[in-house]
């Protein structure tokens, strides 16, 4: 037969090629049987199997994060396609692009609860961008190719294709066509800025005394790092990113203030709420940044860029919106600056730097913690991280979990490059570093990618150690272990009276060296300070190996600075007796 | 405050429950909502109230364009519009107020059971409740407003 001709799966497969998909995660069951034996008759998709959907999506994710291509993951339906929902959600609120494809019952068996089926579709409909559900095999090109499209423009999200199993049956072949381009009438996302509202946002920045840059996940996203350093640089503006952003601006850079919000530091929560000026760019004023917004920033004029008109006034006005992507409206905001002859008033300015730096010395991170030698005979958890950050000489990609352990990593690891850091902000997903590290890992096989996790968050993906061993990923993961929910047994200390409700695990945890050791792979157990930084060393050099380094941390340790709920971000804890009010 | 709200989409399978989810979602209200395929039958033409400010009805609004199988969004009460809606009414024949109606109102008649039909704004239509609530009507089955801009702006794709 003409190789035009394709089945429903082949064409599946064939379309993905074309998308330049080199990779899917996923993992097989009856209604994708048909789609997984086309994988297995051609050599241009490899197939990565996971141990279970969740981690297949966080996979897909991560390698989307770390390259900037879109992610693909493969399940069944029912319990593969529900199982695929947390993965789902995680991409959504984070807008990464990732397309979704599960396997559902026959046609003709929807709407009758068949084995293994759930409407995907209806399932998932919150928690993405958009889905389609496959009405006959010969639409499954121009599907694919819808679904690429959607999952990477705009503001980027997950889309699912939802493909029942009659419409890949080997049998009913079909001639296929790829579209070259799509058009679609409803979806035309913004490009440029409004060229008057560039004006504007100039003008403002002329007349800022106190101006701040705060930039999010979008400047990744949209590949705007290079215009993003530019604008800071013109300027000599103070910049702080979210925990999306950080990586878009050189984390290690004198003009940076460090990550912003509930943990961030304390220069930079000072500088956003004393500025007279916020130039804000792809970042959305979330609930973690602006703490109560009533009393957020108010002395401050906002210019808000966002290729997501939804975004702009959602949660704080705009006084300057500028609607578009992050890297065009850079650019065209520089174009205009160096247009101009800019009367910045360079001694105020000046004198608001020296402010931020006298806020940072007064109260800054201390980034010599591993100097000070174990405290009160424990490793404390910042320490791990200075010394993997120094191990690494802040070139690894660093996923991580959620919790304490996320926080620190954000903290002490200084991003120089963006989608260097990798991390579940929107969703807060525990179970993700270690799937969406193998995505790295894949996408980057020759370069250090470590995991900083902790013993609550990597249990909930742990199975993927096996996947790691199968596909030789040398993952590094990093446990800070101290034996507790670290941020809930945090939040416990500060709000509920120390009582420690279902926040430790007594005496249940596995030997987590050993448990390495069991799925094939190098487990290193550290309990002294003595031990960290050599241990490390090791752990880093094994170059070939999945090395989990299991790290005693000080349980009593918090997260610092922490914003105090339902206030203006100046009101901050900055150590367990010590606050700013 | 009521605002209405209309809105072209792709009329196929999904596009509604997407527009209706967003609000449950979003935890905005649906107080009326209409729906049906334009003269152009790949897309539908939906007309929604909902209670809401001026940031809450620019969020909304903001979001239904965001949706993909969403054409176009139109914040109705953003300049003059028309609404109208229709409503049936069900009285028993003993009871029937004849002075609030004429012939053209009336839909079905038999021994038992006088239907009658009436168009206009909601609030007309709210008014006219009260003034028939007298003599018991025994169903009433409201369309939600429909509603379009008394100005050369259409709701259309053409231009």
């Amino acid at each position: 037969m003409d190789n035009s001709y394709k089945s429903g799966a082949e064409a599946l497969l064939h379309s993905l090629h074309l998308e330049g998909v080199e990779l899917m995660f996923g993992y097989p069951g009856g209604a994708a049987l048909h789609i997984y034996d086309a994988i297995f008759n051609q050599d241009h998709v490899e197939h990565i199997l996971v141990r279970h959907e969740q981690g297949a999506v966080h996979a897909a994710d991560g390698y989307a994060r770390a390259t900037g291509k879109p992610g693909v993951a493969l399940v069944t339906s029912g319990p593969g396609a529900t199982n695929a929902i947390t993965g789902l959600a995680t991409a959504y609120m984070d807008s990464t692009p990732i397309v979704v494809i599960s396997g559902q019952v026959k046609s003709m068996l929807i709407g009758t609860d068949s084995f293994q089926e759930t409407d995907m579709i209806g399932v998932s409909r919150p928690i993405v961008k958009h889905s389609f559900l496959v009405q006959k095999a010969e639409d499954i090109p121009e599907i694919v190719k819808k679904a690429f499209h959607i999952a990477t423009t705009g503001r980027p999200g997950p889309v699912v294709i939802d493909v029942p199993k009659d419409f890949t049956d080997p049998e009913f072949k079909f001639e296929f066509n790829y579209p070259l381009e799509i058009n679609m009438r409803s979806y035309k996302p913004a490009q440029a800025g409004d060229s008057s509202r560039i004006k504007e946002a100039v003008d403002l920045i002329e007349h800022s005394k106190r101006p701040v840059i705060y930039s999010g996940g979008g400047v990744i996203q949209d590949d705007a790092s290079d215009e993003l350093i530019e604008l800071a640089k013109l300027l000599d503006f103070p910049i702080t990113n979210t925990l999306m952003g950080l990586g878009a601006f050189p984390g290690s850079d004198p003009q940076f203030m460090g990550m912003l919000g509930m943990h961030g530091t304390y220069q930079a929560n000072m500088a956003m709420h004393n500025a007279d000026l916020i130039i804000a760019v792809g970042a959305r004023f979330d609930d973690r940044i602006t703490n109560d917004p009533k009393k957020f920033s108010l002395q401050a004029k906002k210019i808000h860029i966002d290729v997501d008109p939804a975004s702009v006034s959602k949660i704080i006005h705009a006084d300057v919106p500028i609607v578009g992507s992050a890297k065009e409206c850079l650019s065209m905001l520089i174009q205009a600056i160096k247009g101009r002859d800019l009367k910045i008033n360079h001694e105020e300015i000046s004198a608001w730097n020296k402010q931020v730096s006298d806020w940072r010395d007064a109260h800054g991170l201390n980034h010599s913690l591993l100097e000070l030698g174990p405290q009160n005979g424990k490793i404390l958890p910042q320490q791990v991280v200075q010394s993997l950050y120094k191990e690494t000489e802040g070139e690894a990609f660093i996923t991580s979990d959620v919790g304490q352990h996320q926080m620190f990593a954000a903290q002490y690891y200084h991003f120089d490059k963006p989608r260097q850091w990798i991390n579940s902000g929107g969703l807060g997903t525990m179970g993700f570093g270690l799937p969406s590290a193998m995505g790295v890992q894949l996408a980057y096989p020759d370069a250090t990618v470590a995991c900083v996790t902790g013993e609550g968050s990597i249990q909930m993906c742990i199975q993927e150690l096996s996947t790691c061993l199968q596909y030789g990923l040398p993952i590094k993961i990093i446990n800070l272990n101290n034996a507790a929910l670290g941020m809930v047994r945090q939040w416990q200390d500060m709000q509920y009276g120390g009582r420690y409700s279902s926040s430790t695990y007594e005496n249940s945890l596995p030997d987590f060296k050993a448990l390495a050791e069991s799925y094939g792979h190098i487990g290193i157990k550290v309990a002294k300070f003595e031990d960290l930084e050599s241990a490390m060393k090791e752990c880093i050099s094994l170059k070939d190996r999945l090395v989990f380094l299991d790290v005693d941390v000080d349980p009593n340790e918090h997260v610092y600075p922490m914003l105090e709920a339902g206030n203006s971000m100046d009101y901050m804890w900055l150590g367990k007796d010590k606050k700013t009010w | 405050m009521k605002r209405v709200i209309a809105l072209l989409m792709e009329n196929q399978p999904g596009a509604l429950s997407r527009v209706v989810g967003l609000f449950s979602q979003r935890g905005y209200n649906i107080e009326t909502l209409v729906v049906a395929p334009t003269s152009d039958p790949t897309l539908s033409r939906l007309t929604m109230s909902t209670e809401g400010d001026e940031q809450v009805v620019e969020q909304i609004t903001k979001q239904l364009d965001k949706l993909i199988d969403v054409v176009m969004v139109s914040d109705l009460g953003s300049s003059d519009f028309v609404e109208r809606e229709l409503m049936l009414i069900k009285f028993k024949k003993d009871s029937f107020p004849e002075d609030s109606f004429d012939e053209t109102n009336i839909v079905s008649n038999n021994e038992e059971i006088v239907n009658v039909q009436i168009i206009g704004t909601s609030s007309e239509l709210d008014q006219l409740i009260l003034d028939t609530a007298y003599s018991n009507p025994i169903e009433i089955v409201r369309s939600g407003p429909l509603g379009i801009s008394s100005d050369k702006n259409t709701l259309s794709i053409d231009n």
